[in-house]
């Protein structure tokens, strides 16, 4: 099957299942085979998961927690395969999510930076023309050249955050990890997301607050139990997961998109 | 729609996998990232050390120096310049087992970024690999002003069976880390096992005895020895090195280095490479289950 130049991603009939296993050592297995149960089992996380996005577009993907929502980035992202079915993507992928993982917390945070923009897929030249603004919007001041060990949680964070946040990228990939930093930090961040979406790229944006998901995006779509059970309009999609309890009605200014934001964990 | 018609991109790419498959070329094509995970241990082996990189200098020196005194001064073994004969093996072994040992662990180790990023995962072994030979440096600085001392003059058709040795020992120890990698994040007890495996390999190469000694206890059998590639990999560095720093060169080379010892050698290579391949297809058997193993 062939796709339009448009499409930005395709998730085609991917199913996605995970080994549980009870037993690791050699006592407890043959415990558990004498006593009759099982060794090992297993769930299907996704099923039969099927959908197109067209470069540009913004996706809510949405559903209740263990129904298949990190799988399905983790597949779009790269880090793991499908069991069948395929994925295809089109471009380069960056995103808010494990942000500054892979920190070496014995380096500094200027050569971790350059290793995390490695690990996100920059080159050096294009790291060095950004490292200032990475810097600014991190905001960490003369830490910058002491040990990412020694630094507060909000400042480890914040830099993971500027280094993913300054990746050319072509389909940009959020989890449901905003609340990290302060609040002057969250409106930098909102405000760089929304930047991206008006330039064009594929937003894939995971949440559970109804209020962002319908400021940021124009289509959402749900997963239920690994299985897609709503893909459409926003609205309409909320309504499908009744998140729409008519607390939070249409939010418009910055403050209540914070607090909307800050409630995403 | 409008809106959307309106920030239309085009994406001048082709759509294809996002998770990278093209396994060890993959890594090679990202070498930028795997010269700062290669930088990143070494860095930080020696970070908040005063002397920082002295260490690597230290060490070996002070290895050198103890075989001299226990070996030549105190046990007065037959075999000539026997501490550079020791040295010359221990750069090899070292070598491998550091390769060997660090390479299954890596996957396990860099946890965080296997779980959570799309990088190519050969690339932990390869840098395993990579930061060992990169610790071959002082030590080979080292052996060659002591030999210099002792008399040596480089010889180029040795010194290129120094690179073969080297080559031996990548490829073999790429290939025995990507195997064991992926084998360590199913079960972690093969962290242990390559652990007993590289104290058989101490042994199994003519580091602590001559060669000479292996030819008169096994005779014709000698040449089953010889298929070990470690083994070959030894013996070239010690007639790169070792073999140049005795009164009589020659008539070493004669009683110690078997005949035809680059042919081993080359064939070592070959078994170096084919070790390569299978660990490479091992790894891509198993990778898709890395992730939700770690």
């Amino acid at each position: 099957m062939t796709y339009p130049d448009s499409t930005s991603i395709v998730v085609d009939g991917v199913t996605k299942e995970f080994t549980l296993r009870y037993h690791r050592t050699l006592k407890q297995m043959s415990v558990a085979l004498v006593k009759g149960r099982d060794l090992s089992d297993s769930f299907l996380a996704l099923e039969d998961v099927s959908f197109t996005v067209d470069q540009g577009e913004s996706i809510g993907l949405m559903g209740l927690n263990g129904s298949g929502k990190s799988t399905l980035l983790k597949l779009v992202q790269g880090v793991m395969r499908p069991d069948s079915g395929r994925v295809l993507t089109r471009g380069r992928i960056a995103g808010l999510i494990a942000t500054g993982a892979g920190f070496h917390p014995q380096l500094t945070g200027r050569d971790n930076i350059y290793l995390n923009a490695a690990v996100l897929g920059m080159t050096e030249q294009e790291t060095r023309r950004k490292f200032d603004e990475i810097v600014e919007f991190a905001d960490v001041g003369r830490f910058l050249e002491t040990p990412v060990g020694n630094y507060s949680s909000g400042m480890f964070a914040r830099l993971g955050f500027a280094v993913a946040i300054h990746v050319d990228s072509d389909i940009f990939l959020a989890d449901e990890a905003l609340a990290v930093g302060d609040r002057p930090f969250r409106k930098k961040c909102i405000e760089r997301m929304q930047e991206v979406r008006e330039s064009g790229r594929t937003l894939f944006y995971v949440s559970h607050a109804a209020g962002s998901v319908r400021k940021m995006c124009d289509r959402v779509i749900v997963l239920e139990k690994g299985k897609v059970g709503f893909d459409g309009e926003v609205n309409a999609g909320i309504r499908y997961l009744k998140y729409d309890d008519g607390a939070e009605n249409e939010p418009d200014g910055q403050d209540e998109i914070d607090d909307e934001i800050g409630n995403d964990i | 729609m409008t809106d959307l018609e309106s920030r239309r991109r085009v994406v001048d790419a082709p759509l294809a996998n996002p998770s990278p498959t093209a396994g060890l070329l993959e890594v090679f094509r990202r070498r930028y990232l795997l010269k700062l995970l290669v930088r990143r241990e070494v860095n930080a082996r020696y970070q908040a050390s005063a002397l920082g990189f002295l260490w690597s200098y230290i060490n070996p020196l002070s290895q050198l120096f103890i075989f001299w005194f226990m070996m030549e001064k105190i046990m007065g073994r037959g075999t000539e310049s026997f501490a550079i004969h020791i040295f010359c093996g221990l750069i090899v072994v070292q070598f491998f087992i550091e390769t060997f040992n660090a390479g299954t662990r890596s996957i396990v180790r860099n946890k965080a970024l296997v779980r959570k990023m799309a990088v190519p995962r050969e690339m932990f072994p390869v840098a395993s690999m990579m930061v060992s030979l990169y610790h071959i440096g002082p030590q080979l600085i080292v052996l060659v002003i002591i030999c210099l001392f002792t008399g040596w003059t480089p010889d180029p058709v040795s010194l290129l069976g120094f690179l073969l040795a080297l080559g031996i020992i990548c490829l073999l120890g790429t290939g025995l880390a990507l195997m064991f990698s992926v084998a360590n994040v199913f079960m972690r007890d093969v962290g242990s096992v390559v652990s007993i495996l590289s104290n058989f390999v101490r042994f199994g190469v003519p580091m602590i005895y001559p060669f000479s000694m292996v030819e008169e206890r096994l005779g014709s059998f000698a040449g089953y020895y010889l298929l070990n590639p470690i083994a070959d990999a030894v013996l070239l560095v010690q007639q790169a090195f070792w073999v140049g720093t005795t009164q009589d060169p020659d008539a070493t080379q004669a009683e110690h280095i078997p005949d035809h010892l680059f042919s081993y050698g080359f064939l070592g290579l070959g078994v170096g490479f084919v070790v390569l391949v299978l660990g490479q297809l091992v790894f891509r058997r198993f990778e898709n289950r890395i992730p939700e193993r770690l």
